[in-house]
């Protein structure tokens, strides 16, 4: 008998005598299909713009840093100057995401533009976030060409451009979405939801920011 | 690894000895309590969340072969491939297979207790892979070939000093005179290190925190984001979990989510939580080229339906040991295997056998805070109960303690002789011991006052100051 038998019969001796199978294998079903949302902290469940101001004052309560602009046309000049406050090489690593794209890059003569995944070398990686939650200042970011993964963790900066209209109340909206746009049951390879710059505590638990992934998070929120 | 749980008691002796574990136990009591307390607070909906996370569990366990077979399609339709293992053995060898294929020589790991339960490490060396750790804590106890002293701060038993030590002794190529003495310094240089060995990694090892049959999808939480390195960089993940991280769908998994980093470190959220699905799309310019789950029982499904089934709700947060004072005494080690702490005293003997570990549930006040901190509600103190009566049972604990305790049972049975033996006992010894309050010795007592002095009886039995007290509350009435 292959592992893989042996494991279902141990698991199915082991559960109580179900007297109805049919009936727990709707159960089981309905919960799949129906994915249904437990507790929803009401700290989200806010109006359009106090979430949007929950969501900055959460990041910044986790180390990142945030800044608002009023539209994407304002998104390279505040990069470049992220750069220069901080002596940072006047580069930036980005995939092909049209909306970063679409901003007036060549107003930035003397930045250079890396396109597509991070090999390591790069000091500061810029990605648009699918969406944001606003309950725990999380960023929520899909992998693909257009934001590839690699930027979120090899860089030593990470410049994050979020849409304030995707800033969402809870990880319930956002994952209502995901379902929306790929599909019940599917999900893009990786999502990575991320809360402020790596940090870590294993030495003597003194929590010091910069272990692997970014040193600095800087969160661009566009819109109001 | 070698099991030292049969010498729990002199782990413990040498433990409270050691002055420098000592000092490192104090970063636990201090930092995670607080840090919780606080996080907590600021959540109104706390304790529903955690009615919720164990009602979706229950069911979860209740359903396990169906949501097993779910999870599984899933994960075939996203292009990933699922392995099951009944034993340690068998994942020990799915995985050689999988890094063999791969003809990979050095594999990176990001934190994983599974793991360490089935000793990955020693096997791949043995069989010339290098496994490298890379969250800071496993990779520091790696170089110190230790283990883990707590399930998600594996080095908390080690001060920044021996750190320090332990870093000169192996990075050698750097230049002896930089300055080491800062946590800063020592996490800087790790950094530094650990980017050559994601790069060169041709397979990288995580575990799981949960499984989600609805889309097949792995999700796991760290703070470093040297798991996320570990699965992206090289050209295979495997993900090696145990059967019972299974939750439905992705709204279940956030319910658990909002109280698992609460109860663990004290954050709303992990910095990272990755949700990974099969191997690398087309056109996706990153990510693994395969994808592997390995599944493990390694002895899950025999504690399924037995009064054990609820601790497979545990989501190894860590508040039950961040929150008991034989851990905070002792630390992880003395416990001698993978799980220290509450849940390691329940989970250890389901593991490797009450006969070995006969100790661990006896190495508890039932003081009843890990059960009140446990966010999956798990009733620690009643498990740790039931391997105390199977301890007894089978007769695996010395003959003094079961004399003692059959002798007290016999009393106890007879409500009438208690009462007269201890109206007896009592004033005697209240009469013996009134010069000083207390006795630095008592015949039958030797293994309390051997540390401790008895406190002399004073006035009257327990039963009958009871009856008093009853007597004037009707009088009263």
């Amino acid at each position: 008998m292959s592992a893989r038998d042996t494991i279902f019969n141990k698991v199915r001796g082991a559960l109580k005598p179900q007297a109805d199978q049919a009936a727990r294998a709707a159960l089981v079903a309905e919960r799949l299909t129906n994915a249904p949302k437990g507790v929803i902290p009401a700290r989200g469940q806010l109006l359009d713009g106090e979430r949007v101001t929950l969501f900055c004052t959460m990041a910044e309560r986790l180390s990142a840093s945030v800044e608002r602009v009023a539209n994407y046309d304002a998104v390279p000049a505040v990069a470049a100057a992220y750069l220069r406050e901080r002596n940072l090489p006047a580069s930036l690593r980005m995939g092909s995401d049209s909306r970063l794209a679409a901003m007036p890059w060549d107003q930035q003569r003397a930045l250079q533009i890396r396109k597509g995944a991070s090999d390591g070398s790069d000091e500061v990686g810029l990605s648009h976030a699918s969406a944001a939650i606003a309950e725990t200042g999380t960023l929520v970011m899909v992998s693909g060409t257009d934001n590839p993964t690699t930027i979120n963790f090899l860089p030593e900066h990470h410049i994050v451009v979020v849409d304030a209209a995707d800033i969402d109340g809870d990880l319930e909206a956002v994952l209502t979405k995901i379902r929306t746009r790929y599909g019940k049951g599917k999900m893009p390879r990786t999502l990575n939801l991320i809360s402020g710059p790596s940090r870590s505590g294993d030495v003597e638990q003194k929590i010091i920011l910069g272990a692997h992934g970014p040193r600095a998070l800087h969160i661009i929120v566009v819109g109001a | 690894m070698e099991i030292t749980s049969p010498t729990f008691k002199q782990n413990s002796g040498a433990a409270l000895a050691d002055a420098q574990l000592q000092k490192a136990l104090g970063n636990v009591r201090g930092g995670f309590i607080d840090k919780r307390r606080k996080a907590i607070d600021a959540l109104p909906e706390f304790d529903r969340l955690r009615d919720n996370a164990r009602d979706i569990k229950n069911h979860t366990l209740d359903n396990l072969d169906l949501y097993l077979q779910a999870y599984e399609a899933k994960v075939v339709e996203a292009g990933g491939q699922v392995h099951w293992a009944e034993t340690a053995e068998q994942a020990r060898s799915i995985m050689l297979d999988i890094c063999r294929a791969a003809n990979a020589r050095t594999v990176t790991k990001g934190k994983s207790m599974i793991t360490e339960e089935i000793d990955l490490n020693d096997f791949l060396e043995r069989n010339g892979i290098r496994p490298v750790e890379t969250d800071l804590g496993e990779y520091i106890i790696q170089l110190r070939h230790e283990h883990p002293s707590h399930i998600i701060a594996p080095a908390v038993h080690l001060n920044k000093e021996q750190v320090e030590a332990d870093f000169r002794r192996a990075h050698t190529h750097l230049p002896a005179s930089r300055d080491l003495t800062e946590p800063e310094s020592l996490l800087d240089e790790a950094r530094g290190v650990m980017r050559e060995e994601y790069f060169a990694a041709d397979v990288g090892i995580t575990g799981a925190n949960f499984l989600v049959a609805e889309t097949g999808t792995s999700i796991i939480v760290t703070n470093e984001g040297n798991g996320d390195l570990t699965q992206i960089l090289p050209r295979v993940h495997v993900v090696l979990a145990s059967i019972e991280k299974i939750v439905p769908t992705l709204e279940d998994a956030a319910q658990i989510l909002r109280v698992l980093a609460r109860s663990a470190t004290g954050q709303d959220m992990s910095v990272y939580t990755t949700l990974s699905t099969g191997p690398r799309r087309s056109g996706d310019p990153d990510g693994p080229e395969q994808y592997h789950v390995i599944l493990l029982d390694n002895g899950r499904s025999a504690m399924l339906g037995t009064e054990f089934q609820e601790m497979l709700r545990c989501i190894r947060c860590g508040a039950c040991m961040n929150h008991c004072p034989v851990y905070h005494a002792v630390g992880g080690h003395a416990y001698g295997w993978v799980y220290p702490g509450p849940m390691g005293a329940v989970l250890t003997p389901s593991l490797i056998g009450v006969d070995k570990s006969g100790h661990l549930p006896n190495a508890s006040t039932f003081c009843g805070r890990c059960e009140s901190v446990c966010p999956m509600r798990i009733p620690l103190p009643k498990m740790m109960r039931h391997w105390r009566e199977r301890e007894f049972e089978r007769g695996l604990n010395p003959a003094t303690q079961r004399y003692g305790l059959k002798l007290w049972a016999w009393f106890a049975r007879r409500p009438v002789l208690y009462r007269l033996a201890t109206s007896i006992a009592m004033p005697m010894l209240g009469l013996l011991g009134r010069g000083k309050g207390r006795f630095g010795y008592l015949p039958l007592a030797g293994g309390w006052t051997k540390y401790r002095e008895m406190p002399a009886p004073q006035g009257r039995t327990f039963m009958q100051q009871m009856r008093g007290r009853k007597a004037v509350a009707k009088g009263l009435a």
